[in-house]
């Protein structure tokens, strides 16, 4: 493993060469399916090169919290479930899961992509929570942003199941397609940027991942302002290669917003 | 609708609430080995956000499928006492506590010479007595403070600070209402107060503009409290040669 760093650090520090031979701002194919789970109220799978993720969005009625009394409330979790990767074990979600988890969360909540005040049923009694549960399935690098893609793709394509206020139960008697859509108001994209032997690079594959110094998550919005960013790993970046990461991300922020639905 | 209690103003006239400039840090308490048991320990506070941190090792690996052959590991974790908030906060881990203890672990790892020590572990433990915002920052200052009291080999010291957007300013240290009613919060650390970003976490809209600013003002903030602590370090330390004093 060591050996393959060091080779993928020289490769970088000397030629910016990639092991895959992409360009240094090059992802690899990027497919992202919708609707892919019926019994979810909406959900996308997402395939990164050999990453593979999906997401699912499901909804249920809670009190709302004292301070957002007309709201209703977001909540992220992700699973890097042993199936994807022989590193990941069974058990509660790990440091990394929750950092993902964590990272997609703000980048919806931060800008605040799903309408709040449009899910709430009554106030100070009765709001919608939206549930995002995203799995990784394979994991061949940057589930970081395979998972933010998946999770706006699902929140995008969601719709709100019926709620019968009487019996106070979620029922689902209108077709999906005549329900109504989950209010989305912008479109955040996490975008990863890491530096190898000194060179920054998006969509760093397994083993670039593995031989980075550093990395940046940096979601945007469809203004192109940021709304989240979230430093990652061992090594540093200097003031002058974030400000040149904000600028990677952006661009192809862009870009991948035009694949979502 | 805005969030319950919003105040209408948090900026009048360039002042913020608690009487500070844009610029400005709150007062700043730094404090190196006042624990007993502890190999090493470093207290820091911005007002009332008060952070202390041990620092145990490098000792013997537990659980031993955790040991490297090639170096020490360090684990660092954050914790907030269930008084240091308004409302209790539930004892023990939380999802947050753990994504903050990653990320400092991280911002330090790259400072420490780990490859001297192989098959060990450092510990590093944080604990947040009173958390008025910036409380990661204040955690990491602590430790960082700790692991050169525990005399534990670094390149240098790690400093912390947050900037932030509040009333569409620019700000450096948020504090109190400007966390929960400001636009932008960001956490930043440094290495040896110089330019290389160790931690970076931001939440909030800004633009590109917007942001430089405020990580060229984070950057500066963090070679303060590195000045700040190098000085602490020093008057602990400093062995007096003798002469007039």
């Amino acid at each position: 493993m060591e050996i393959q760093d060091r080779y993928i650090k020289k490769s970088m520090e000397d030629n910016k060469v990639r092991l895959d031979g992409r360009a240094l701002d090059e992802f690899r194919e990027v497919k992202i399916e919708t609707n892919v789970v019926t019994s979810a109220e909406g959900s996308a799978r997402v395939k990164l090169g050999n990453s593979l993720v999906i997401a699912g969005v499901k909804m249920d009625v809670m009190t709302p919290y004292p301070d957002t009394p007309d709201e209703g409330n977001l909540i992220v979790d992700a699973e890097l479930l042993p199936i994807a990767s022989p590193d990941f074990e069974p058990g509660p979600p790990s440091e990394s899961a929750i950092e993902i988890a964590r990272v997609v969360d703000r980048g919806i909540r931060e800008c605040k992509a799903i309408d709040m005040e449009k899910l709430c049923i009554k106030p100070k009694e009765k709001v919608w929570a939206v549930h995002i549960d995203i799995h990784a399935l394979d994991h061949d690098g940057n589930l970081m942003d395979a998972c933010g893609l998946a999770a706006i793709a699902a929140l995008l394509t969601a719709r709100i199941p019926d709620y019968d206020e009487k019996n106070e139960k979620i029922v689902k008697e209108t077709p999906f397609e005549k329900r109504k859509k989950l209010p989305v108001k912008d479109v955040p994209v996490p975008v990863t940027v890491s530096k190898i032997g000194g060179v920054l690079l998006l969509d760093a594959s397994l083993e670039e991942e593995e031989a980075r110094e550093a990395q940046i998550t940096v979601t945007t919005m469809k203004s192109g302002e940021l709304c989240a960013m979230q430093k990652a790993g061992s090594g540093f970046l200097t003031v002058d290669e974030i400000k040149r990461a904000v600028e990677l991300s952006i661009a192809k922020g862009k870009e991948l917003r035009e694949l979502l639905p | 609708m805005a969030k319950v209690g919003a105040p209408e103003k948090m900026i009048e006239h360039g002042k913020r609430m608690d009487g500070r400039t844009l610029e400005q840090f709150r007062p700043l308490v730094a404090e190196a080995g006042f624990l007993e048991k502890a190999c090493g320990s470093g207290r820091f506070e911005f007002a009332n956000t008060k952070a202390i941190a041990a620092v145990y090792g490098p000792r013997k690996v537990h659980p031993r499928h955790m040991m490297q052959p090639q170096r020490a590991i360090l684990r660092c974790k954050y914790n907030m006492a269930p008084f240091s908030t308004g409302e209790r906060s539930r004892p023990g881990h939380s999802r947050r506590s753990i994504e903050i203890s990653k990320v400092i672990t991280e911002a330090l790892n790259s400072s420490m010479f780990l490859e001297d020590n192989p098959k060990s572990a450092i510990d590093a433990f944080i604990e947040i007595i009173q958390a008025d915002a910036s409380t990661r920052c204040a955690g990491l200052n602590a430790v960082s403070l700790a692991l050169a009291d525990a005399g534990i080999p670094m390149k240098d010291l790690v400093s912390s600070c947050s900037v932030g957007k509040v009333d569409g300013k620019i700000v450096l240290d948020v504090a109190g209402l400007e966390d929960n009613f400001g636009d932008v919060d960001i956490a930043i650390a440094t290495f040896g107060g110089s330019d290389k970003v160790v931690l970076l976490q931001l939440d909030g809209i800004m633009t590109i503009g917007e942001f430089h600013k405020a990580l060229d003002l984070g950057v500066k903030g963090c070679s303060e409290i590195h000045a700040l602590q190098k000085e602490t370090l020093r008057k602990k330390y400093a062995v007096n040669l003798g002469g007039e004093e």
